[in-house]
């Protein structure tokens, strides 16, 4: 006879009920857990999105993400030239705000070399760009469909084709342009403006033909850190591996945002252990003059510690199941990337079963001090 | 006739020093099987801690106490598994029969006969034989919620009796209870103690059912009244 489930179904709205409370807990902790994750996920997605060996930037920076990295765009052939070199491509980042359907549109827009390295891996719809002006394949996360267009500077462009889940580190979708177009775009100054620096005769000095960086892949046998050394001897420029490139990343950029959304998830999780204690802990109070017949009527220690963690256990995995289907069903509808893997909700699960034991305890304690005499007498 | 409650001296006192408060002094008493007695007094007169030590719920100050000829406490208790104890010879009875209130009445009664380690088909088979025996049989699968107070009074009296004990302590057994259904339910308990060779200690106040005990004891400022009232 399992007391504990003959309890819950007894009181099994005000079970359900607590279960639901504990649930939408859960689901906020796992919410945050998946924003963690996607906060990480984006900044190493848009670092790794070249499948890029070597980030050759400018001397002195840790660009193209962390910093400004700006060097001529001649570097290419330079790279491309160097032993052990397979591939070598420019690269441009810059986010630009334009309009789409009458809502302001923020893109993270990167410009590369069709052909070359530094393009999207992978093209969910549509196709990739196909000619030298005008076209765009962009992250569905951007709301663009194809054959939409949009504005650009001072320029139309038309969506080819789309993928998914490229976004830089502070969420904003990416937009594939040609590097020619990204160069106009970072460069090209409103009529205004532009006469002025014509008159200034700065348009003159100021060469439009940079880049952010130069990726490159490597041959095979090539030696990383060879061709590192290679590049970091042209003293205007800088050479990272990918792995230094996400470090720079994960450090730097996002790691204040990781730093607050884990301090924050770590009292998330304190206040869900605190409101279980006191769940069970009242559930446990409520149930004194009972546990004392009980322990009258001589059910050892054994039964009413079970009834107690039985129950905490159901609440905690009952509330868990919940939460992780709640948030399973609502994270796409989230502004940002929510990732949620099996291995969080696996800990999470481990985490809820170690704070129900730890706060059935203190409902345990009440009851293996409730003196039996209790149940005698009114 | 076999004694069943043998108390020698038994006293009990709460605190010490100007706090002290004796509970019971010298207490001695003996219930042999088939007998119903009473405990009669005030309140605060120590009927409950007397109950209470029969019931091995708290520990005599001093004395020695014998229960079904096992001597369970001699100024320290002898027998360490006391809710064992309470399992297999003692059923209590309560003012407010105290089920359960997430078992039905048949899980009420069958829940003892588990925890004394019965299958659940004896238990089952039991607890449907005493609900049928005390009339009740009919409301086995009702809450205690959704049973009158006669009914789970009596329902309480088939859970105290599940596991056949020898010693049936009740307190204020009919106090919830209108006196025509107290004195079926006294009438009941002397049957089924008689059927059982089991004796039963009841505290009470209500005077309509004096008749049905055997004898009547009253305790006075913890002081056991000797001059054991025979009742017919």
């Amino acid at each position: 006879m399992n007391l504990a489930l003959r309890d819950v179904r007894h009181n099994l709205f005000r079970f359900v009920l607590t279960c639901l409370g504990l649930s939408l807990l859960m689901a906020v902790v796992l919410a945050m857990i998946g924003i963690y994750n996607g906060l990480v996920a984006d900044a190493l997605n848009i670092v790794r999105a070249p499948r890029a060996e070597l980030w050759v930037v400018e001397s002195g920076t840790k660009g193209p993400f962390a910093e400004a990295s700006k060097i001529p765009g001649g570097t290419r052939d330079a790279v491309a030239r160097l032993h052990g070199v397979a591939d070598a491509g420019s690269i441009s980042y810059q986010t630009v705000e334009t309009a789409h359907a009458g809502d302001p549109l923020r893109l993270y827009v990167i410009g590369y070399e069709p052909g070359r390295p530094g393009g999207p891996e992978r093209i969910a719809e549509g196709r990739g760009i196909a000619v030298s002006h005008f076209e765009i394949v962009a992250d569905r996360k951007t709301g663009l469909s194809i054959g939409d267009r949009i504005r650009l500077g001072r320029d139309d462009f038309t969506i080819v084709g789309l993928v998914e889940d490229v976004t830089n580190s502070g969420g904003d979708p990416a937009a594939f342009v040609t590097l020619a177009d990204a160069q106009t775009l970072q460069s090209q100054l409103a009529p205004p403006a532009q006469r002025v620096q014509d008159a200034r005769g700065a348009g003159l000095l100021e060469s439009a033909d940079t880049v952010a960086a130069v990726i490159a892949r490597l041959e095979p046998a090539a030696d990383l850190d060879d061709v590192a050394r290679n590049v970091r001897q042209w003293k205007h420029l800088g050479a990272q591996t990918q792995a230094q490139q996400e470090a720079i990343l994960l450090g730097s950029v996002v790691d204040r945002a990781k730093r607050q959304i884990g301090l924050f998830l770590g009292i998330l999780l304190t206040v869900s252990a605190v409101v279980i204690a006191l769940i069970i802990y009242t559930m446990t109070m409520e149930k004194l003059k009972q546990i004392a017949t009980l322990k009258l009527i001589g059910a050892p220690d054994r039964t009413i510690i079970g009834l107690i963690v039985q129950q905490s256990l159901a609440l905690g995995l009952i509330g868990w199941s919940f939460g992780l289907l709640l948030i399973l069903l609502v994270k796409d509808y989230f502004p940002r990337r929510v990732v949620l893997e099996p291995f969080n909700a696996a800990v999470l699960a481990g985490i809820i079963i170690v704070v129900c034991i730890a706060a059935s305890g203190l409902g345990v304690r009440a009851a293996l001090k409730v003196d039996p005499a209790t149940a005698i007498g009114g | 006739m076999q004694s069943l409650i043998e108390l020698s001296g038994v006293s009990k006192h709460f605190g010490d020093g100007p706090t002290r408060v004796d509970a019971l002094r010298d207490v001695n008493l003996t219930v042999r099987q088939g007998e119903v007695v009473a405990l009669l007094g005030p309140s605060g007169s120590g009927k409950t801690t007397l109950l209470n030590i029969i019931g091995c719920i708290v520990p005599a100050s001093a004395g020695r106490v014998v229960l079904d000829g096992e001597a369970v406490y001699d100024g320290r208790w002898l027998r360490r598994d006391l809710r064992r104890l309470r399992l297999d010879k003692i059923g209590f009875i309560f003012q407010f029969h105290n089920l359960l209130p997430f078992l039905n009445a048949h899980d009420n009664v069958a829940l003892v006969l588990t925890l004394a380690g019965q299958t659940a088909a004896e238990a089952q088979r039991r607890a449907d034989t005493l609900l049928d025996y005390l009339e009740v049989g009919h409301r086995a699968h009702s809450m205690p919620a959704q049973l009158s107070g006669g009914e789970a009074q009596r329902v309480a009296i088939a859970r105290a009796l599940a596991n056949r004990p020898r010693i049936i302590l009740a307190d204020e057994p009919t106090a919830a209870l209108d006196s025509k259904r107290a004195g079926i339910v006294m009438d009941l308990l002397r049957k089924l103690a008689a059927e059982q060779d089991a004796c039963i200690v009841a505290v009470t106040h209500d005077e309509k059912i004096y008749d049905r005990f055997d004898r009547l004891f009253h305790l006075r400022d913890g002081v056991l009244d000797n001059q054991e009232e025979f009742v017919t």
